[in-house]
């Protein structure tokens, strides 16, 4: 753990209290999911809440992030309503989308959360454009894309961070190395040692972080943040980390071998940042422990309501194909 | 006001409007600033009169280049992507299809991106398989999009400017082969065609050729030609694939009660294959002879002057009309 003596007591506070919302959220929902409470699909994030409270701190409420389909816990961390997740997880009509998105397409412009993909990869690009329509409005935003390992495969990372660093753009492409790319481990995906190695190829900064870190991977982050307010050009930030759960919940996970995850768990960020937070002179255990209960109040009090609401009605089902409902045959 | 222009020139003024009255408009891609102006100069002058921080040029990046058109459009912004040759769209399929096609769907309205994709056919260049396609029909496929294919300059200028302050994305395409074609062209501010309107191109009551984009000119051909022969056949120019204007479609062909559906993309899953089912659908009992559908033929286009081999020509138009129409009273 980075020294937690450069941030406050109400900073780590902060950055904790989105962590565990994260893991209440997902763990409440495989929950449902196992004991037939009710059907639905996620790709959970377990074990990459650090991320999640690292963002949540370094970026402004009118900064933007784009996320992807594992995006449970950047969605919370934008400050997105738990019961606007939950329903759109559900499928029900208080989602964020009514219901119509899934969990792969959450978004949610009010908090910045302009899009979230579920085409690996395709987030880079569009962010590039969030950026480049901040230069345009002059305004000083950042947006920030958040990505797997995998996504630093496909063409389209290589043709976004191409372009944000020849454009000079304010954005910040954040690498969730959970080490594996669905269910492909990254050493068979990558002759290089590190992700952010890829930025030296088209002439940006690249840093690896411990992901499992809030701490040091805000400060990543962060620093990124101020580089590209700036005005000096976009950053990759690797944080490296791990994923709990598998590609999709349900995933048995027999492509990882039983020592890694046994000792993925030694450093679940979860746990051993709460042992960090302990350290703090500030921090007490009732202090932590209500933290953790209002979250688990919270997520339960979204799952219900989320449960509770009706699906988008039929004329709900028609609507947004386009701005205007085109005349029935016409299309 | 009306001038005499080309089709080029027709759509270099519909961007030169975009970009001057309003801020929000801006273009991205390969080549297209001065003083290259792409390879068809058809975006000639525009960095220099509006600046090269408005008319971008990009790398060869065709993802980037719609992604970031689609990100710049969540934001309000109105960007005019440009695909050199339709052919690249495949690097920028997703995009198109999974994100500016879905956002506005997938976020039940709270997120649009009413983005203008400009892709140009070079099919007349003989340049072979991979510069010469028309891909309209992949684009016809997918809901949430809107889908332009102009033929005359007042339509290309009138259309494009639809296109670009259109709340929905809009793929608009041009045919390299017409940016010379002239005519008369509006030159005041404010001059549209709307989006999802045939237009009439030719009168005549013996048999509808529903036709769009350079096709257009070749059914005029040969309902010129079928004259000659006393055949009177009316060409619909449908503008817009998606939305199909039906209602002029159908009106034409309950008068004459016959139809071809002439296109350059390929004839087999082609758009032809919609049209000829609309109409089927609806006009069975009217329909003296099957409607017969005539465009590319089943195969990649080769190269130089073997190209004609396999693209429509307006004899294809003229057999396919004589099939259709061969029993017509004289």
């Amino acid at each position: 753990m980075s020294d937690i003596a450069q941030l406050t007591s109400s900073q780590l506070s902060s950055m904790y209290e989105v962590m565990c919302k994260s893991q209440a959220l997902e763990l409440r929902i495989l929950k449902g999911m196992r004991s037939g409470e009710f059907a639905t699909i996620i790709w959970p994030a377990r074990g990459q809440e650090a991320v999640a409270g690292a963002l949540s701190l370094a970026l402004r409420p009118d900064d933007r992030l784009i996320t992807t389909y594992r995006g449970l816990h950047d969605h919370v961390a934008k400050g997105v309503p738990l019961v606007e997740i939950a329903g759109e997880v559900l499928g029900t009509s208080v989602g964020a989308c009514k219901g119509k998105g899934g969990t792969m397409h959450i978004a949610a412009p009010e908090q910045g959360l302009m899009m979230s993909t579920g085409i690996v990869g395709s987030g880079l690009p569009v962010g590039v454009g969030l950026a480049l329509a901040a230069r345009f409005q002059k305004s000083d935003r950042v947006t920030a894309v958040t990505f797997g390992d995998g996504a630093t495969n496909t063409g389209s990372f290589h043709e976004a961070v191409n372009l944000a660093a020849t454009w000079k753009l304010p954005v910040v492409f954040v690498c969730q190395n959970n080490l594996y790319a669905e269910m492909t481990p990254v050493e068979e995906t990558m002759a290089i040692p590190h992700v952010a190695d890829r930025a030296k190829g088209v002439g940006m900064p690249g840093i690896t972080v411990d992901g499992n870190d809030p701490v040091s991977t805000y400060l990543a982050i962060r620093g990124a943040v101020d580089r590209a307010r700036a005005g000096e050009g976009p950053t990759l930030v690797e944080a490296v980390t791990f994923r709990f759960e598998g590609h999709y919940a349900g995933d048995q996970m027999k492509y990882i071998p039983a020592e890694q995850l046994e000792e993925a768990k030694k450093h679940d960020p979860m746990i051993t940042f709460r042992e960090t937070l302990l350290s703090h002179p500030e921090i007490t255990e009732e202090h932590l422990a209500a933290i953790e209960a209002r979250a688990a109040q919270e997520v339960d009090e979204a799952v219900e309501a989320a449960k509770a609401a009706p699906q988008p009605d039929a004329a709900e089902i028609e609507r947004d194909v386009y701005a205007e409902r085109l005349v029935a045959g016409n299309v | 006001m009306s001038k005499k222009a080309t089709i080029r020139e027709a759509i270099n003024s519909a961007l030169d409007e975009a970009l001057r009255t309003s801020a929000q408009v801006f273009l991205l891609g390969e080549d297209l600033a001065d003083p290259a102006a792409g390879v068809n100069a058809v975006t000639r002058g525009l960095a220099l009169e509006h600046g090269h921080d408005r008319v971008l040029n990009t790398p060869i990046s065709e993802a980037a280049i719609v992604g970031a058109a689609v990100g710049a459009s969540l934001e309000g912004m109105l960007p005019v992507a440009e695909i050199m040759i339709m052919d690249f769209i495949g690097i920028a399929m997703d995009q198109i299809v999974n994100h500016a096609a879905k956002l506005r769907y997938m976020s039940a309205g709270r997120t649009t991106s009413p983005i203008t994709v400009r892709a140009v056919v070079l099919e007349g260049s003989g340049a072979g398989g991979t510069h010469s396609q028309s891909l309209e029909g992949w684009f016809m496929h997918i809901p949430g999009l809107k889908v332009v294919y102009p033929s005359t300059p007042a339509d290309a200028k009138g259309l494009l400017l639809s296109s670009i302050f259109d709340p929905d994305p809009v793929l608009f395409m041009e045919a390299s082969r017409l940016y010379g074609k002239r005519g008369p062209m509006p030159t005041e501010d404010g001059f549209r065609i709307p989006i999802g309107k045939a237009d009439v191109k030719r009168q005549g009551r013996d048999i509808t050729i529903v036709t769009y984009g350079p096709a257009t000119w070749e059914a005029l051909e040969a309902a010129e030609a079928l004259s000659a022969e006393g055949i009177e056949a009316e060409v619909v120019d449908l503008r817009t694939l998606l939305p199909l204007d039906l209602e002029t479609v159908l009106a034409s062909v309950a008068k004459t009660r016959r139809a071809v559906v002439a296109h350059h993309a390929v004839t087999f899953g082609g758009p032809g294959a919609e049209v000829a089912s609309q109409i089927t659908e609806a006009l069975f009992n009217e329909l003296v002879e099957p409607v017969v559908r005539v465009g590319a033929k089943f195969s990649p286009i080769p190269a130089r002057a073997s190209e004609a081999a396999v693209t429509l020509g307006t004899g294809d138009i003229v057999a396919a009309v004589k099939k259709v129409a061969g029993a017509v009273r004289v």
